[in-house]
């Protein structure tokens, strides 16, 4: 009795070390200081991506590349023809097996932001949909900059807003000021006060754009959608072919533990 | 550890069953692998189909190029030079191009060419891959004292007419490769795509 | 029909006869298999040993494919890793289960190592096996931490740069000083092509090759003495007429068998984790390292992989970098001593006294939390709570000699308790 009690303490144990782990790892994944915007992204709507694809070719891809990925890829992983892709994606002079680079050399980049524009092949790994989603919602019109713009999920962004004509002008909503000087100038804007913070309540829409704030919000959530499936096209692959290995596996298992069983009858 | 009450028949049953499951698994699982040794997305697009523009080329000339890391030589033979190819019958190993493996089918002919005019070719020698040179001049050579014109492999002195018929008695046995190609129009020329495929 | 078969059969018998006599396969077979005798008591504690073995393979194999397609040049190395997860067909796959294999090997081999805590496998006479046991881990713990910095990303740069600087805390000693022995470490005066190059030679030859080579060892000196078993008791002192132990069964088939179906069920997990989040929540890889590595800009927030992170505490808690190394270090070399601490009678924590058991439970938290707080940010309160966990790891090993020594254990019994 006692052994056993001691069994299933250390069993416990052991499931608590596993549950730690994942917990703090969720823990370490948000990132607390800004309030961001909450989104699902559905990396298997190919339409989502299509549409993102079309998004990011026409606004994004002028200045920054997505140098892993192969135009030829988008064909394959997007149910399009190459010809579709030549129409919709490909920019005029490139072919279907080029990298998706920008035409910008880096030199014109440094010079016009003062940074190159980074690679984003890989940019929904390392900033993650939802702060991705948040940072193209959370464009605001700022004179001090440069460029005339401003970013509350990455202050003092060198990138302009370049989907301003969809979104329309966005501006800080007034706030109290308090809130502005708690924290050194040029820092995230932090809300630890209220227990839930809607993100969407700082800014004030000043002039509309050609979308809707909702068909605007969609746009940006197929433009994600795409830059998560761009960041692992592979992933599309992996999420079926596992079923299949753990199909296997399921089976190959359960017959070991027939074998098992029948082997063991012996042991008394 | 009684031997009384075992079922053998299962035991072997399940014993089998689960080695050839488990096998079958282990195949599997070594597919990837296999897989990955395949041309690289890459490596395919390095090995697309190359164009080739005809313009530039002056009767006689032999352009090159190169196709998935091979040398491509496109000749564009003059009257004369197509004329010397019936003459060769009897000094060549291959003349009517029977080994199916050295040029597509539409190209096994007197010309070894889709159009006479214009000869494509691999140009890595049959022999051991050196690159033969275009000798076009007729007459008395060093090596060959009836030369019609055609290539001459400087490695190991293989001889080829001017189709890339391979000469009996050199080291070589076999005439020089055609790639697959097709005309995408009059003056340009696709290397790596059968004339089937375009269509 | 019968007699060309019986015939061929002979003919193999024939073979095989030939074959033994110049090499020792039946006998090898016998002595390590089918005639090792190991104890019919073996719980879920007791899978991770061949488990560990398996996960080692799948390292072997994954990482001589990925060595076919990666380029170790500071340049290329990036680059080569993403045209392996995109244009190297099922590259993705082979390249997870090699970033996942790491972490599962951590996992298995931390397991492995609390069995023998619980049951006290490091004991007379397996001192052994668990120094070679521990020196894989050491030498497991490097080969991961080289692995990590291959990618090069900014996770792999900036802590490749904070590791190798460790051993700058080493004073000036005339003929040997920290800032030396850094620049040497890293063949350059920051970390570069050429450290990047000299950890991928040692990654994929010098320390898997000193991995095989323990491995054997630890092998060898455990079917020398035999397995301990969760009763702690020595099945060879109960033998029957034939001379074979009354509580031992033969590794083949029932081990084998056995752990055939444990290798199932961690492949299943594995498998899990290996299509639906290889990545683990950035937990296995870091959300920082798909940034290529920039040495002007370092990331926010620089941790070493899960599997350090206990030790990456134990490091911060101590305000003091010479110091904190050598504490650091510590944690782990007091671990080879644990066959001399334990000074108990019995070997299990099945008959060792309460004190023991609070304190080995209370060591497994300590451990655990200590890694909780290593992935941290290491703020101020998570640093105190990390000094508290510090100082009760060490605790757990400094008491022991006299917890094990004092403590009233229960009697052993003669045979093995549980059966399966």
């Amino acid at each position: 009795m006692m052994l056993y009690t001691m069994k299933k303490q250390l069993t416990a144990v052991a499931f608590s070390m596993l549950l730690g782990l994942t917990a703090t790892a969720a823990m370490a994944a948000g990132d607390a200081d800004t309030p961001l915007f909450n989104v699902d992204i559905n990396v298997f709507d190919v339409a989502s991506i299509q549409k993102g694809a079309r998004t990011f070719t026409d606004y994004c891809l002028g200045c920054h590349s997505a140098g892993y990925m192969r135009f030829k890829r988008l064909a394959r992983d997007l149910g399009y023809s190459e010809e579709e892709v030549e129409q919709y994606l490909l920019p005029p002079g490139r072919e279907l097996g080029n990298t998706m680079d920008s035409a910008m050399s880096s030199e014109l980049g440094t010079e016009l932001f003062g940074i190159e524009p980074p690679d984003l092949s890989l940019v929904a790994r390392s900033r993650g949909e939802q702060w991705l989603y948040s940072y193209f919602l959370s464009f605001y019109q700022d004179d001090e900059r440069s460029l005339g713009w401003n970013n509350t999920v990455f202050p003092n962004a060198s990138m302009p807003h370049v989907l301003w004509e969809l979104q329309g002008t966005q501006v800080l909503a007034q706030q109290p000021a308090e809130h502005g000087e708690e924290h050194a100038a040029g820092d995230e804007q932090h809300d630890e006060h209220s227990g839930h913070p809607n993100p969407a309540d700082q800014f004030e829409l000043l002039e509309p754009g050609l979308q809707s704030p909702e068909e605007y919000r969609r746009t940006i959530q197929d433009l994600v959608t795409f830059l998560v499936y761009l960041s692992e096209p592979a992933q599309l692959q992996r999420h079926s072919l596992g079923i299949w290995v753990i199909l296997f596996l399921v089976i190959f298992t359960f017959i070991a533990w027939l074998l098992k069983a029948e082997y063991w009858r012996d042991i008394h | 550890m009684s031997e009384n009450g075992v079922n053998k028949g299962r035991r072997r049953l399940l014993t089998a069953t689960t080695a050839v499951v488990g096998a079958a698994g282990a195949g599997l699982a070594a597919l990837p692998f296999i897989q990955s040794w395949q041309p690289s997305a890459k490596a395919k697009v390095v090995g697309a189909p190359v164009e080739f523009n005809l313009e530039p080329i002056e009767p006689g000339q032999l352009l090159k190029g190169q196709w998935r890391g091979k040398t491509i030589g496109i000749l564009r033979r003059t009257p004369a030079m197509l004329e010397t190819l019936p003459e060769l019958q009897d000094k060549l190993r291959d003349p009517d191009s029977s080994e199916a493996t050295q040029q597509p089918a539409y190209a096994a002919n007197e010309s070894r060419a889709i159009k006479p005019e214009y000869l494509v070719l691999v140009m890595n020698c049959t022999h051991l891959g050196c690159v033969p040179e275009l000798r076009p001049e007729v007459g008395a050579q060093p090596f060959d004292e009836d030369w019609l014109g055609g290539f001459y492999c400087p490695c190991h002195k293989s001889k080829f007419d001017l189709a890339g018929r391979v000469y009996a008695g050199v080291p070589a046995q076999l005439n020089l490769q055609v790639p697959p190609y097709l005309y995408k129009d009059d003056r340009t020329l696709v290397v790596g795509l059968d004339p089937q495929a375009a269509a | 029909m019968a007699r060309p078969a019986s015939s061929m059969r002979s003919q193999i018998t024939a073979l095989g006869n030939w074959v033994d006599k110049r090499l020792p396969v039946t006998s090898f077979w016998r002595d390590h298999l089918s005639e090792y005798y190991a104890p019919k008591n073996f719980n879920f504690w007791y899978f991770f040993g061949s488990l560990a073995l398996l996960v080692l393979v799948n390292q072997i194999v994954t990482g001589i494919f990925l060595t076919m397609q990666y380029k170790p040049s500071a340049e290329e190395a990036f680059a080569s890793v993403e045209f392996i997860m995109r244009d190297v067909p099922m590259g993705w796959l082979i390249r997870y289960l090699h970033s996942t294999g790491a972490s599962a090997f951590f996992v298995v081999i931390y397991l492995h190592m609390f069995r023998a805590l619980l049951y006290g496998s490091y004991k007379t006479p397996r001192e052994l096996i668990w120094i070679f046991g521990m020196l894989i881990y050491v030498v497991l713990m490097a080969e991961a931490f080289m692995g990590y910095v291959l990618p090069w990303g900014q996770m792999s740069y900036w802590g490749a740069q904070v590791i190798i600087s460790l051993f700058g805390a080493i004073p000036d000693l005339g003929f040997i000083s920290g800032e030396g022995l850094v620049d040497w470490i890293r063949g350059d005066y920051s970390v570069s092509d050429a450290t990047l190059n000299r950890f991928f030679a040692l990654h994929v030859i010098a320390l898997p090759l000193a991995l095989l080579m323990l491995v054997l060892l630890h092998l060898t000196a455990l079917h020398q003495v035999g397995s301990n078993n969760p009763d702690g008791i020595e099945i060879k002192e109960h033998k029957d007429a034939d001379g074979k132990p009354v509580d031992g069964i033969p590794f083949h088939p029932y081990y084998t068998v056995k752990d055939l179906f444990g290798v199932g069920v961690f492949m299943l997990l594995f498998a899990f984790i290996i299509f639906y989040a290889p990545d683990g929540g950035g937990l296995l890889l870091e959300h920082d390292n798909f940034v290529p590595a920039d040495p002007l800009v370092t990331p926010a927030h620089i941790k070493p992989v899960w599997y350090f992170t206990p030790f990456f505490a134990i490091l911060k808690a101590v305000p003091d970098k010479l110091g904190g190394v050598l504490v650091m270090g510590l944690a782990i070399v007091v671990l080879f001593l644990l066959p001399w601490l334990d000074r108990s009678r019995v070997k299990s924590i099945r008959y060792k006294g309460w004190p023991s058991k609070i304190a080995l439970a209370i060591f497994a938290i300590s451990f655990v939390r200590l890694g909780m707080l290593g992935i941290g940010e290491g703020t101020p309160e998570q640093l105190r709570e990390s000094q508290v966990w510090t100082i009760i790891y060490f605790a757990f090993f400094i008491t022991m000699p006299f917890i094990s020594r004092m403590e009233k254990t229960r009697p052993v019994p003669e045979r093995v308790t549980s059966s399966h």
